[in-house]
């Protein structure tokens, strides 16, 4: 056994979350300072830690993959790739958060520091090469997002949401810790190569490993929320106050996905027939759970939930091809996915006031009348999340579909554009609301100059990418066959 | 039979005893005295694989800290345990199946040839001079020295999830600033007033004079 050295150059690849630690616990301290009515300071400077941190991770696109720490930490052009993306999806949540936070009192130092950690742990998971790294980044994600839910402290619904993502989280986690054990009894490793290897070496390790397989996905699935795992996804989301909602509902889908290609397609690669079937039967449950039930629901963030659980089973279609460009292609997908939840909920943030919570599908209605254009961009976003062309969504779904089909999955994409058709009634639901009914209630558009123009933006890039989706298309190929 | 196999299955018999009755006792805190007695033989079952820093480490952190705050939890809420108990031979199928069912699989796992899992062995008595300690400590700030900081942070966001969940500054709470007490002078604290001549208010005017 080597004795392990230290120099600048080992801990280079890992600069970004160096410094994204460093910001947080400054952060903390100077917040202490910062009187009630100065918060925007603190605000301000969370703000600066992610663009910061962003720009440090973006300045190191485009170098080779490299492993350090001993193994336990991988820089490669995917987790380049998605880092940034989270960084950023994680500003214009705080961004879209603000007047809301604000009016309600909870915009707290807490809420920004924990979602900075959140973040840390979001990168420590895209960027984890050990199943111990892998373990320990998600559980910080998940405990700052269960106190994130929970901060709302005067309201039993938030509480009750706390709780139930709290156990449930602590299950999925202890399915996960099981599984990842049985693989280490079959491979005698926690590395992700060396399991890998060793599982495409001897054949005997396999058995055991398929035993940590079950346990495994089953323990991915809770934190995806993918049918028959998904219990939590519904009440969650109506629970937590909109921030935490839109928080839970973006960025952390980048860094699952960064778990999965991690855990399945790097480490337990070689078992591929075996969790190829395991995901199909998520897929189909979630794809037709998601799109049937969301019809029945009147509260938006109710309706999103589901609508999130059959996205979630578009990505699986993706993944389960096994293929590069399935891989990449679900990479695409949950980007832009990611891009359509923040303008979805950024909405529903600015529309609500004081007191006030514009999270039923009734308050949205007549939206035109009121505002041509913010109608406009939720249009958009719905069209996008329905996969209607020209929106982005359209060629992502697409993408998968088109991923799967190649693998010989083709009943499965019969279904989901089968499904794929019953789900776009609910989104047009609310287009039809917005646009032909008479305004039912007093419609304010609250937010700031600034929140204003960075959800007319994302809608914009949202309509962009559908148009001119081959950049980003390229870049996903690029970094996902530069990575495996 | 050699003395360390007789002190292994004399521990493994009361862990597993102690471990029952974790879950079959009434009273919450025979529950976790119980559940003391298990840690503590399990930290044994350590000693004999040879790995006493873990033992110390498992008796001074489970048995010493975390059992006695748990005990204090106990105490100090008040549980109604026979309610909390209510449901228990309506979910016992279910849950005992369950249990069975993995106790089942382990078994097939371990106990099966097919797997290539060996049987545990020991690892026999290190040679003369082998800090188990100093290597554990050289593993963790070395090889483990990136999870080791991540459990840290991980700690850090406790502490602070903990305080934001927890800290109300009651508006009616009488505190001290030592800072405003310092801060204060004469002007603030006394008020010279002219000795006016002492005299009685009409009866009509209340609370008048002043």
């Amino acid at each position: 056994m080597n004795t392990a050295t230290f120099s600048l150059a080992t801990l280079a690849p890992a600069i970004p979350e160096i410094a994204l630690l460093a910001f947080v616990s400054a952060l903390l301290v100077i917040d202490l300072f910062v009187a009630d009515r100065d918060r925007h300071v603190s605000f301000w400077l969370a703000i600066g830690s992610l663009l910061g941190t962003a720009l440090l991770a973006g300045s190191l696109v485009g170098h080779p993959s490299a492993v350090t720490f001993q193994g336990m930490f991988v820089a490669d052009p995917m987790s380049q790739v998605l880092k940034v993306s989270v960084l950023l999806s994680v500003a214009a949540t705080l961004v879209y958060s603000r007047v809301y936070l604000e009016v309600r009192e909870l915009l707290r130092g807490e809420f920004l520091s924990l979602s900075l950690f959140a973040t840390l742990g979001m990168m420590v998971m895209i960027s984890a090469h050990h199943f111990l790294t892998l373990y320990l980044g998600l559980e910080l994600l998940a405990l700052s997002l269960y106190a994130m839910v929970a901060l709302q402290r005067d309201s039993a619904r938030a509480t009750e949401a706390a709780m139930k993502y709290f156990v449930l989280g602590a299950l999925a986690s202890g399915m996960l810790l099981y599984g990842m054990s049985m693989v280490y009894g079959g491979t005698g490793s926690l590395d992700i190569a060396r399991v890998a290897a060793s599982l495409a070496g001897t054949p005997q390790s396999q058995t055991l490993a398929v035993f940590g397989l079950v346990f495994v996905v089953a323990g991915v699935a809770f934190k995806l929320g993918a049918v028959p795992f998904h219990m939590w996804v519904p009440d969650v989301y109506h629970g937590a106050s909109t921030p935490a909602t839109l928080f839970i509902g973006a960025a952390p889908k980048i860094a699952a996905f960064a778990f999965v290609m991690r855990l399945l397609a790097q480490a337990l690669g070689p078992l591929g027939a075996d969790w190829q079937q395991m995901l199909a039967i998520l897929a189909v449950a979630s794809i037709g759970l998601g799109n049937v039930v969301a019809i029945a629901q009147t509260n938006l963030k109710r309706m999103l939930a589901y609508s999130t659980i059959s996205h979630m089973g578009f990505l699986l279609l993706g993944i389960l091809a096994g293929t590069d460009n399935g891989y990449s292609s679900a990479m695409f997908y949950v980007l832009t996915y990611v891009l359509m939840t923040l303008g979805a909920f950024g909405m529903i943030l600015l529309l609500s006031r004081a007191g006030f919570e514009a999270e039923e599908l009734e308050d949205f209605r007549g939206l035109n009348r009121r505002s041509r254009w913010f109608a406009f961009v939720m249009l958009v976003i719905v069209f996008s999340l329905a996969g209607i062309p020209p929106a982005v969504g359209f060629l992502a779904k697409l993408a998968v579909l088109q991923a799967a089909w190649e693998s010989g999955f083709g009943w499965l994409v019969v279904f989901a554009v089968l499904m794929s058709v019953v789900g776009a009634f609910y989104y047009l639901r609310l287009v039809k609301l917005m646009y032909m009914d008479e305004p039912a209630g007093e419609i304010t558009i609250a937010g700031r100059g600034d929140m204003r123009f960075l959800l007319s933006v994302n809608a914009l890039a949202v309509l962009a990418l559908g148009i001119v989706p081959a950049p980003l298309m390229d870049l996903c190929a690029r970094a996902i066959t530069a990575s495996l | 039979m050699t003395i360390q196999l007789a002190a292994f299955y004399v521990c493994a018999v009361v862990l597993i005893g102690a471990a029952l009755r974790v879950i079959t006792t009434r009273n919450a805190v025979h529950a976790a005295l119980w559940l003391v007695l298990a840690f503590f033989t399990a930290a044994c079952l350590w000693l004999l694989l040879y790995a006493e820093f873990l033992a110390a480490a498992l008796v001074m952190v489970y048995v010493g800290a975390v059992m006695v705050l748990f005990l204090f939890v106990v105490m100090m809420l008040d549980i109604n345990f026979d309610k909390l108990r209510e449901g228990i031979w309506r979910h016992l199928p279910l849950a005992g199946g369950i249990g069975i069912l993995m106790a089942l699989e382990m078994a097939l796992v371990l106990g099966s040839r097919e797997f290539g899992v060996d049987g545990p062995r020991s690892p026999g008595a290190p040679p003369a001079g082998y800090s188990n300690t100093k290597e554990l400590g050289r593993l963790l700030y070395t090889d483990y020295v990136f999870p080791f900081e991540l459990a840290a942070v991980i700690l850090l966001v406790a502490i602070v999830a903990a305080i934001a969940l927890t800290l109300r500054r009651r508006k009616e709470t009488r505190y001290q600033d030592p800072a405003d007490q310092l801060a204060a002078n004469k002007a603030n604290r006394l008020k010279i007033v002219k000795d006016a001549p002492a005299r009685v208010p009409p009866a009509s005017q209340e609370g008048g004079g002043e």
